[in-house]
């Protein structure tokens, strides 16, 4: 599905976010990526739903490289591939349904998407996924009333009506309290099981990466630490990867202390 | 945090009605009969733009626009009433502060009646010194903003006859009304506990004003009253169309005889006027602020 | 230590150039405040206040004030709307982060013409509204008046274009300002530029370009009672006429007619943007 050849991103200001990544990741896998916050997870996924462009390197999706697209055929590409984001970014003050559908407007023509902000579309499509993430009661409520947790399963509902066949899922869970983090990522991993979709999830706590994913990678330093199963992934590996990223980040920002319990590591500060 | 506790209707039962507030249908519905109404009493009628005349009209006009008039006589002609723009909204933003705060100070209701300043004083007092004199100001100061400057230079014109004069009391007393609000409404937002500590240390209104209120409030006061200046070179530059100096007159001159060249050039410099007032005023006001 | 004696000095250096700017203006515009406050001046202007009473109530001028008001309102509520018809369009044009730069254009590099073409419609739209913004409205009504002829259309039509080209610079301010989080997820998902501007901008936008639009209404309201100076309809053309044969208690009527319509337009305006933001 997804093929990245020595990937290198280099942004205006000289910072070196990516550093010869190379990866394959097969139609339907689920893949969790982990690693210490300014490793170059979120660019990568840029890179991989296609906003930011790599300055080297060549990324693949079916064997074709994206960098010699169109703009129609990446906007074709970009439907494709569905990303949920950490802040969840909605617009607060659209409905909860308009919200939804905008999942719909890389289909959609444009008077079709105007249309459907006066009268909308496709409303009983809305409010199946909205039942699929637990939450139709709230098909016309204003978007900004919702709780995080809630605004998280409206982004998500959304990237189930664009219906992509990779979805991509960047610290889905970071700003949702923890006992909601395992409910959201257990539902993405099963949503996406049960229509056969690839799962992509950066994740800040490696507890849930390994009790739901079947193959991690972990990221360093823009660059790939190890790509194995969970139960190939110890506590070793796991120091090496936080604690590597430099002492005095971790005294300076108290971030990514390492606690080494039961073979799990788990980043104190969320 | 109940995510999913509600029950909630299937998804038949919901359909396609979308609920809309009460408040928005009626607002709607209240806005297209205004408009509808509004467009006939101001009878609209884009046909008028394409009729023959118009266009003719239009085919002068733009024709006489060029080539724009750039001679030095003409030039060396429009300095003085350039001169006379800034100097008319100058004094004219002084006028305005000067009817502006006294009023705006009396229309402070935490200096004049209402608040911790009065709890003592005796009701009578209370309400005649304070409260009439604070609802005086206030309506005053309503009437003078209400009345467009433009009917205030006319009048003016008649009252103290043609030049800049009337253009600065217009600007002046319009802007008076302006800031005086304004003003009341900063005052009104300072923090009020220096005020107390001023006043349990016998101090009075004026000591107050002076040591408490308008230290705190400054540099809002002058924020608001530089952009105001940056509306009164606009205002100026059009009062003369009622003969109340400035540019303005030029311009209704050169359109009454159909000088569209003179009247580019016109609007040229009007431009750079409001361009360079802006832009000392935008920096200064960036700093004081700050 | 330069640059903080520099510091020091700068409220003293302005407020020199200030005080030297008064003096000069104050000299320049021949204001007479002294002799305005004296007993003569103050005799003068006590005289004409005292002129103005009675206001004229007789049943013709009170039908004249009346329609007059409706006229100014309509040609300041028509003018408004047709301010914001003229203004978004040209301030989308103006929102560079649709045309050439930001989020939308970090995937894809933009060839020289493209590129090019988009900086120019930006320019153009730009400079269109610059162009709007800077005649002042009575110089558009008195243009068009000359187009269309004598009436509250031409009033119309120069709010219309003043304002229109005020509110454009607003909102493409506003509309460029946006938070583009969402933009980036309507972008992924592989929503369109105009999906994109009504799903992920104008929801955002619309609250502060709406306050923006409700106090232009305040502003032309009182721009529309002086239209008629031009003879573009409204109260302004009565008003004229009063001044000018000295009708003077029928212009107290007259002036009553305004400071009732703009303290209508105010409250209205104050409760919609209570209502809506």
């Amino acid at each position: 599905m997804f093929e990245l050849e020595n990937i290198r991103k280099v942004f205006g200001d000289g910072t070196v976010a990516v550093e010869g990544i190379s990866l394959a990741i097969g139609r339907g896998e689920h893949v969790a990526f982990i690693g210490p916050s300014g490793a170059g997870k979120t660019t990568l996924f840029r890179l991989l739903n296609l906003t930011l462009r790599p300055t080297s390197g060549i990324i693949r999706l079916d064997g074709l490289d994206v960098t010699s697209l169109s703009d129609a055929q990446l906007r074709d590409a970009r439907r494709r591939i569905g990303t949920i984001y950490q802040q969840h970014n909605l617009v607060g003050r659209l409905r909860v349904v308009h919200n939804v559908l905008a999942g719909n407007l890389g289909r959609w023509s444009t008077m079709t998407a105007v249309a459907s902000l006066v009268s909308p579309r496709d409303v009983e499509g809305a409010q199946r996924v909205l039942t699929q993430v637990g939450i139709p009661e709230k098909l016309y409520a204003r978007t900004d009333g919702l709780s995080g947790g809630q605004q998280q399963r409206v982004a998500i509902a959304r990237v189930l009506v664009q219906d992509p066949d990779i979805i991509l899922a960047d610290e889905p869970v970071s700003s949702v309290d923890p006992s909601l983090a395992a409910s959201i990522v257990a539902l993405l991993r099963d949503l996406s099981a049960e229509s056969r979709k690839t799962l992509v999830m950066n994740l800040h706590s490696v507890d849930l990466a390994l009790a739901h994913f079947p193959r991690i990678v972990g990221i360093q330093e823009g660059r790939v630490l190890f790509d194995l199963a969970p139960d190939k992934v110890g506590a070793e590996l796991l120091s090496t990867l936080y604690a590597g990223h430099g002492k005095e980040e971790i005294q300076r920002e108290r971030f990514d202390e390492i606690l080494p319990v039961s073979g799990v590591c788990r980043p104190l500060r969320p | 945090m109940s995510d999913s506790t509600r029950s909630f209707p299937s998804a038949g039962s919901v359909g396609r009605f979308v609920p809309r507030s009460y408040f928005g249908v009626t607002f709607a519905l209240l806005f297209l009969l205004t408009l509808g109404g509004s467009l006939r009493v101001a009878q609209v009628d884009p046909r008028l733009l394409f009729e023959r005349e118009s266009l003719a009209n239009l085919a002068r006009f733009v024709g006489g626009m060029f080539p724009p008039e750039l001679s030095w006589s003409f030039l060396s002609l429009m300095a003085r009433p350039v001169l006379e723009t800034i100097q008319i909204s100058v004094t004219g933003t002084l006028v305005a502060v000067l009817i502006g705060l006294p009023l705006g100070l009396l229309a402070t209701g935490s200096l004049t009646w209402s608040g911790i300043l009065h709890e003592q004083r005796p009701a009578a007092g209370r309400w005649l010194l304070g409260f009439v004199p604070y609802a005086l100001a206030r309506a005053l100061l309503s009437v003078f903003r209400s009345i467009p400057e433009f009917v205030w230079a006319f009048m003016f014109v008649r009252a103290v006859g043609l030049g800049p004069f009337p253009g600065v009391l217009a600007i002046g007393v319009a802007y008076g009304g302006m800031l005086g609000k304004v003003y009341s409404e900063i005052l009104e937002g300072v923090n009020s506990q220096p005020l107390e500590a001023l006043h349990a240390s016998g101090a009075g209104k004026l000591g107050i004003a002076l040591y408490g209120l308008l230290p705190q409030a400054l540099p809002n006061v002058i924020s608001y009253t530089l952009y105001r200046w940056e509306c009164a070179i606009r205002a100026s530059a059009i009062l003369g169309f009622v003969g109340a100096g400035g540019l303005g007159q030029q311009v209704e001159l050169s359109m009454r005889m159909f000088q569209f060249n003179e009247v580019v050039t016109i609007l040229g410099l009007l431009f750079l006027l409001v361009a360079g007032v802006d832009f000392v005023s935008g920096r200064i006001r960036a700093r004081v602020v700050r | 230590m330069k640059t903080e004696v520099k510091r020091a000095m700068w409220p003293w250096v302005a407020s020199a150039g200030f005080a030297l700017l008064i003096v000069w203006s104050y000299q320049g515009t021949q204001v007479d405040l002294a002799g305005l406050l004296g007993g003569e001046g103050r005799r003068q202007i006590a005289t004409y206040v005292a002129k103005l009473f009675p206001p004229d109530l007789s049943a013709k001028t009170l039908r004249d004030a009346a329609l007059g008001a409706v006229e100014t309102f309509a040609i300041s509520f028509v003018g408004s709307v047709l301010a914001v018809v003229i203004a978004l369009p040209l301030a989308v044009l103006t929102t560079r982060s649709l045309l050439y730069r930001g989020i939308l254009y970090e995937g894809r590099r933009l060839g020289p013409v493209s590129k090019g073409s988009r900086i120019g419609v930006y320019v153009i739209a730009k400079a269109v509204l610059n162009v709007l913004r800077t005649i002042p409205e009575i110089v558009w009504a008195l243009i068009f008046v000359l187009l269309v002829g004598l009436g509250p259309f031409p009033g119309v039509l120069a709010l219309g274009f003043h304002t229109g080209g005020v509110l454009g610079k607003l909102f493409g301010e506003v509309l460029d300002d946006v938070n583009p989080r969402p933009i980036e997820t309507l972008h992924s998902a592989g929503a369109g530029r105009l999906a994109i501007l009504f799903y992920g901008i104008l929801p955002q936008a619309a609250p502060q370009c709406l306050s923006y639009a409700l106090y232009r209404w305040e502003v032309n309201i009182r721009a529309a009672a002086v239209m008629g100076f031009v003879g573009a309809g409204g109260l302004g053309q009565r008003i004229y006429i009063a001044i000018s044969l000295f009708l003077d208690n029928q212009l107290l009527t007259l002036i009553l007619a305004i400071y009732v319509m703009v303290t209508v337009v105010d409250v209205l305006s104050a409760y919609l943007r209570r209502r809506f933001l």
